[in-house]
């Protein structure tokens, strides 16, 4: 008898596994720092107090948060229509172009806030567009979307360096980007919402995009749980002939499923293009696209879930580029070996510790 | 004037060549492991471990061949790694594939760095640590003899132990897969597994030589870069090599000397986008190298969409394997 | 012929989870005959086969062959003992050729090239000796399934089997290619061979078999010689005499046509043919059954209808009109509610709650939120409702679905489909695995749907099911309907039509 439908009470399946699994993915990361001859507590130390410590570290902390959530939603979307999407990248790289042309078109005219909701709309279509093809190819002729994704994240690159190389440059420049947008197509920094706590915002880009993404968190949440589009996707996720059954037209589902999730991608752009660097620039999306796959296996594709995993891993980015200037010793890419253990324990080896959980729990129950 | 053009061609074949062997090794790796019914998104990861521990091993003992060793053991251990998530605990291959993928690009930097603190780099080899350029014979005779002879000398001929140990390994997975009893075997459990648990035959076990053989030639790849076409080892060498290199075994529909074909198209393509970086054709104007370096995952995507001939996946790919209902 | 049987079981025991699928079976198979297994879908059959396979392992009991007591921890241990298995599903590899099928996992060395030899030459003798034809390099899918099953006993006899396990073989074959089968069967037993041969087909037992055993709910209920025991009897051991739940129902007031089904052929995801020219009607304030053994193209046609299985061929209709898209949500419009056979895989979402079931197909209707919003509160309100008028337990609209027994799952699917009150209903095994106080239940929520003069198409293997609900009985038999009888007709009668032997 294998252990694998022994049920457990959720607070295990969703509380007390998922924690073991962080844990030794951090157990691992330690045995890194301690290999290469640094002080694992001193390191977390320091990371934490870099992340944590200070008004500017929280906002840098909660900047890179805003892209993970971003990128979570997208991967969390199409995980629920029972959909890999690994395009969040590429997805994310042409809503740049969405938002920076939104931005170009219209900086000279409005105030910001005009333009932010023109921004937002042309992340998200550029980003759906971006996973439409993929999604089509999946619902019409059955290609792999995993596969597909893939592909789309390069050729999406090549078009991006394309573009910024041949036809956005400024004229007379060398830096492949767009010229700086003026106030108008640029987000506010969130300076006093951290001055609310008493912080000081400092060079830090924490701008508005962060409460896009709450907004955007809650709008998945209703999506998923509170519409009549959410049940589909989730019982075509779960159960594809229980879809057909109740009559889910599987094409539609795959499709609008990977439409929503392009667009949460995309609209990831807001907050580097338009809040950040104020400029498209090359290789803005900088890995957040896989990142949103960690935050999402880690977050169990909730929204709520995914916020807390974003920060987890915005204290991560934060903390290990500070760190990395006290222990130079330990790179940034210390945070990418953190980010795969992550997804290896949490995602592929999820069950590992199911088998021996379930005869602890056996033992504890009949005791 | 066309004596002109042809070396053109001659030095466009050449490095051709050179681009196509890590894709060659890596695109063959990916055949053993999907093949036997395992997905591996996390060739370019392996790929670019195999290349840190060639580099560091090439460095540490003066010997290329202690490097390949070295790469290869490393990438056989990333493998050994995907097989526990994926066949033991049955876990999502491609989540496993991409937590590879991440581990491998910090660790190498992580640990470059930590060493030797050249912002990731490894030191660079000296030329008895690398693995040099062979002269084949008659090369050097045959240069001057015509377009044959002019062809053997500069494609043919020149190239380091690699690039023809991945030539020979085309023909040699062929054989593996189609003239041996683990190859069979390999084949049947990626179409159904069921047919080989019926036969009495341990399909764990079989699928996690297929990923130590993916492992074994991901090491040959990643030796490649930093050994032979490169001095030394440098973050993130492997360059999204690995993503083109799934391309080119799909685009091969699985089969080995389709993908022979396929690396040495994709191969051409990056050459001649180097070759034509800021230069004019005539009527068009500058034609941009992003069209080059997109045309390996845009050929593929149409033929995945069933637009040219089908690409049929082994058919039990990326399910893992569960016998008990 | 030696006195040793060349298997015995004792007291073979096997659970999976809560599932009981081998009660303590005890059975012995002599040498060179053909033993027959037979029994419903679910009796467990299979599973007992598969021990004996090394497929899966017993929890307890013994396993002899000749008369050794052997351990059989896998295929390879069962091969050893000369136990060959063709199964259910073929297990061949698709895109190989016969010869590379019949190698694997018997290769004869590392390399290839002696095997191919050696087994294109044993290949030549074993269709000498038993007259099993097949092209050595025949790619397997482009073999029909007559010959890819030949390909499986070649196999068998390759490795050298001496005890055949042929699991529902002839579930994927023609009529004729079945009786080719038989031939080959009874031919492999002359030559010394032991057969053990699985299915729930009478007509195949009386047929081929020289001993039968009736297995029933996970027991082996009883041990005949065929030669002299009679279908009649068999059916009777195979179903059970269980006390047969008495149903009140009055008399049937059949109103107008509401489903009429004409000329209609269905095919399986593999192109066989499973439903075919099949033609009938259902009125209102009627119950039809449709009775047969399981894979009779039952379930097929239940697809077909419900708009989940496009139709090959003829027509369905709804008060005499067409129905414009064979779709299920365009089906549920026009007042057709679906019970299906299969509440695991279609009629619920297990990791779903109670009340996200409980509106499963109808979440697109209005009364649980307006235009695309889902309106949880009245969901639950729903869904509380369904569960006091039917008893639904425990009584949690929130509780995992996976967390609720058989029957009140299915009390779940019934209570969705009969509170949306359609006009015309399809029922699929109503009460598979259902516990009998939910059984009784679930008929009466169905004879009162009839005499609220709703048309309902009842389909289900339970013979006593479909004769104490049914006001006319189809007998489905091989894709056709082979005759209609009457709600009084005998179980007999009934059960000889469903072997396909009278009509």
């Amino acid at each position: 008898m294998s252990t694998a439908s022994v049920p457990l009470p959720n607070w295990i399946t969703y509380g007390l596994l998922p924690l073991i699994n962080l844990v030794v993915a951090f157990l691992i990361s330690g045995l890194v720092v301690w290999f290469i001859g640094e002080d694992p507590i001193q390191a977390v130390t320091l990371m934490l107090q870099g992340a944590l410590g200070r008004g500017e570290g929280i906002g840098f902390t909660l900047f890179y948060a805003t892209n993970f959530i971003f990128t979570g939603l997208s991967v969390a979307v199409a995980i629920h229509a029972g959909l890999f999407n690994i395009g969040s990248e590429g997805q994310a790289y042409l809503g740049g172009l969405g938002c920076a042309l939104v931005a170009l078109a219209l900086d000279n005219y409005v105030p910001w806030y005009v333009t932010m909701p023109f921004a937002v709309i042309g992340a998200g279509l550029f980003g759906a567009a971006w996973a439409f093809i993929p999604a089509w190819l999946q619902a019409k002729r059955g290609s792999h979307v995993v596969i597909t994704t893939i592909m789309f994240n390069f050729i999406g690159s090549a078009l991006m360096v394309y573009l910024l190389v041949n036809v956005l440059i400024v004229p007379g420049k060398m830096a492949p980007e767009t010229r700086t947008f003026l106030p108008g197509g640029t987000l506010p920094d969130l300076g006093w919402l951290i001055a609310l706590f008493g912080g000081k915002i400092g060079a830090a880009p924490f701008n508005v995009s962060f409460l896009i993404a709450l907004v955007m968190s809650f709008v998945v949440w209703v999506l998923i749980w509170r519409t009549k589009l959410g049940y589909e996707i989730r019982t075509l996720g779960i159960s594809p002939s229980a879809a057909v059954y109740a009559g889910i037209p599987y094409s539609r589902t795959v499709i609008v499923a990977m439409l929503l999730s392009g667009a949460m991608a995309g609209m990831m752009a807001l907050n580097v293009v338009m809040g950040q660097s104020q400029r498209l620039q090359v290789e803005f999306v900088g890995g957040a696209g896989f990142v949103g796959i960690a935050v999402s296996l880690m977050g169990r594709n909730h929204p709520f879930g995914i916020i807390l995993a974003s920060i987890l891993f915005g204290v991560l980015y934060q903390g290990g580029t500070e760190l990395s200037f006290d222990m130079p010793n330990i790179t940034r890419d210390m945070i990418v070996v953190i980010q795969g253990l992550v997804i290896l324990f949490a995602g592929a080896l999820e069950y590992m510790f199911r088998p021996a959980m379930v005869r602890a729990y056996q033992k504890f129950v009949k005791a | 004037m066309d004596v002109a053009y042809f070396d053109l061609l001659i030095s466009v074949l050449g490095s051709t060549i050179r681009l196509s062997i890590p894709l060659l090794f890596t695109a063959l790796a990916g055949l053993f492991s999907e093949r036997a019914g395992i997905f591996d998104i996390g060739l370019e990861g392996k790929m670019l471990a195999a290349a840190f521990a060639s580099a560091v091993a090439a460095y540490g003992t003066g010997s290329p061949w202690i490097g390949l060793l070295a790469g290869v053991g490393v990438s056989v251990a990333f493998s050994l790694v995907h097989g526990f998530a994926s066949i033991t605990n049955r876990g999502n291959q491609i989540v496993s594939g991409v937590a590879i993928n991440f581990v491998t690009a910090g660790l190498t930097a992580v640990l470059g760095n930590a060493w030797f603190s050249q912002g990731g780099r490894t030191p660079p080899l000296g030329a008895s640590a690398r693995f040099g350029e062979i002269v084949l014979p008659g090369a050097e005779a045959a240069r001057d003899m015509g377009v044959i002879g002019h062809f053997y000398a500069n494609v043919i001929s020149g190239h380091n132990i690699l690039t023809y140990l991945a030539f020979a390994a085309v023909p040699l997975s062929w054989w593996i897969l189609y003239r041996t009893r683990f190859g069979l075997r390999l084949r049947a459990v990626g179409e159904n597994p069921g047919a080989v648990d019926t036969a009495g035959i341990s399909v764990t076990w079989l699928r996690y030589r297929a990923t130590i053989c993916a492992g074994i030639l991901c090491g040959f790849s990643g030796t490649y870069l930093a050994v032979a076409q490169s001095a030394s080892f440098i973050t993130n060498m492997s360059a999204g090599k690995g993503y083109i290199a799934l391309a080119a075994l799909i685009f091969a529909k699985w089969r080995p000397v389709p993908i022979m074909l396929s690396c040495l198209l994709f191969g051409f393509l990056d050459a001649f986008a180097n070759f034509m970086q800021g230069k004019k054709v005539p009527g068009i104007g500058e034609v941009p190298v992003q069209i080059f370096q997109a045309l390996p995952y845009i050929l593929t995507c149409i033929l995945l969409a069933g637009f040219i001939g089908v690409a049929n996946a082994p058919k039990a790919g990326g399910v893992p394997y569960v016998k008990e209902r | 012929m030696s006195s040793l049987p060349a298997i015995e079981l004792k007291g073979i025991d096997k659970k999976f989870g809560a599932v009981h699928a081998n009660k303590t079976i005890d059975l012995t198979v002599a040498k060179g005959s053909i033993h027959g297994i037979i029994g419903e879908n679910g009796a467990g059959k299979s599973t007992l086969m598969s021990i004996l396979y090394g497929f899966y392992q017993a929890d307890s009991g013994e396993i002899r062959v000749n008369g050794q007591p052997v351990h059989i921890k896998d295929s390879q241990a069962a091969i050893a003992a000369g136990i060959g298995m063709v199964h259910q599903h073929f297990m061949l590899v698709e895109n190989f050729s016969v010869l590379e099928n019949i190698m694997l996992g018997a290769e004869g060395g590392a390399l290839l090239s002696k095997g191919v030899s050696h087994t294109r030459s044993a290949l030549k003798r074993l269709e000498e000796d038993y007259g099993l034809e097949v092209d050595p390099d025949a790619i397997i899918e482009e073999l029909p399934v007559g010959l890819q099953q030949r390909v499986e006993i070649l196999k068998a006899l390759y490795r050298g089997a001496d005890i055949l396990i042929l699991d529902e073989p002839t579930g994927v074959l023609t009529p004729a290619e079945a009786d080719h089968l038989f031939k080959i069967l009874g031919m492999l037993r002359d030559q010394g061979k032991t057969i053990l041969l699985i299915t729930h087909k009478l007509r195949e037992i009386m047929a081929i078999t020289d001993t039968v055993s009736v297995m029933r709910r996970g027991e082996m209920v009883a041990t005949r010689t065929t030669s002299q025991t009679t279908v009649e009897e068999l059916a009777e051991l195979m179903v059970g005499r269980r006390v047969l739940l008495h149903v009140d129902k009055g008399e049937a007031n059949p109103g107008a046509i509401v489903l009429s089904v004409k000329n209609l052929t269905v095919k399986d995801g593999r192109g066989v043919t499973m439903v075919d020219n099949v033609s009938f009607d259902v009125r209102a304030g009627e119950i039809v059954g449709i009775a047969g053994v399981a894979g009779n193209g039952q379930s097929e046609l239940l697809e077909a209808l419900s708009g989940i299985r496009k139709p090959h061929a003829g027509e369905i209709l709804i008060d005499g009109k067409p129905i414009d898209k064979v779709d299920p949500a365009r089906l549920r419009e026009l007042g057709l509610a679906h019970i299906p056979e299969d509440r695991h895989h279609m009629g619920l979402v297990l990791k779903f709650d109670e009340a996200e079931n409980s509106i499963l197909g109808y979440h697109r209707d209005a009364r649980y939120g307006r235009g695309p919003m889902l309106d949880l509160k009245a969901v639950e309100k729903d869904a509380i409702a369904k569960i006091e008028k039917y008893d639904i337990r425990p009584p949690n609209p929130h509780l995992k679905t996976a967390n609720f027994s058989g029957g009140n799952q299915q009390k779940i699917v019934v209570a969705r489909e009969i509170e949306r009150d359609p006009r015309l209903m399809l029922v699929g095994q109503p009460t598979r695995g259902v516990d009998v106080g939910a059984i009784e239940f679930i008929h009466r929520r169905i004879i009162s749907m009839r005499d609220a003069g709703k048309a309902i198409l009842l389909v289900s293997v339970e013979l006593d099911e479909i004769r104490s609900l049914s006001d006319r009985i189809l007998v489905m038999f091989a894709g056709h309907i082979v005759g209609e009888k009457t709600a009084d007709a005998g179980e007999q009668t009934l059960g000889l039509m469903m072997a396909g032997i009278a009509a």
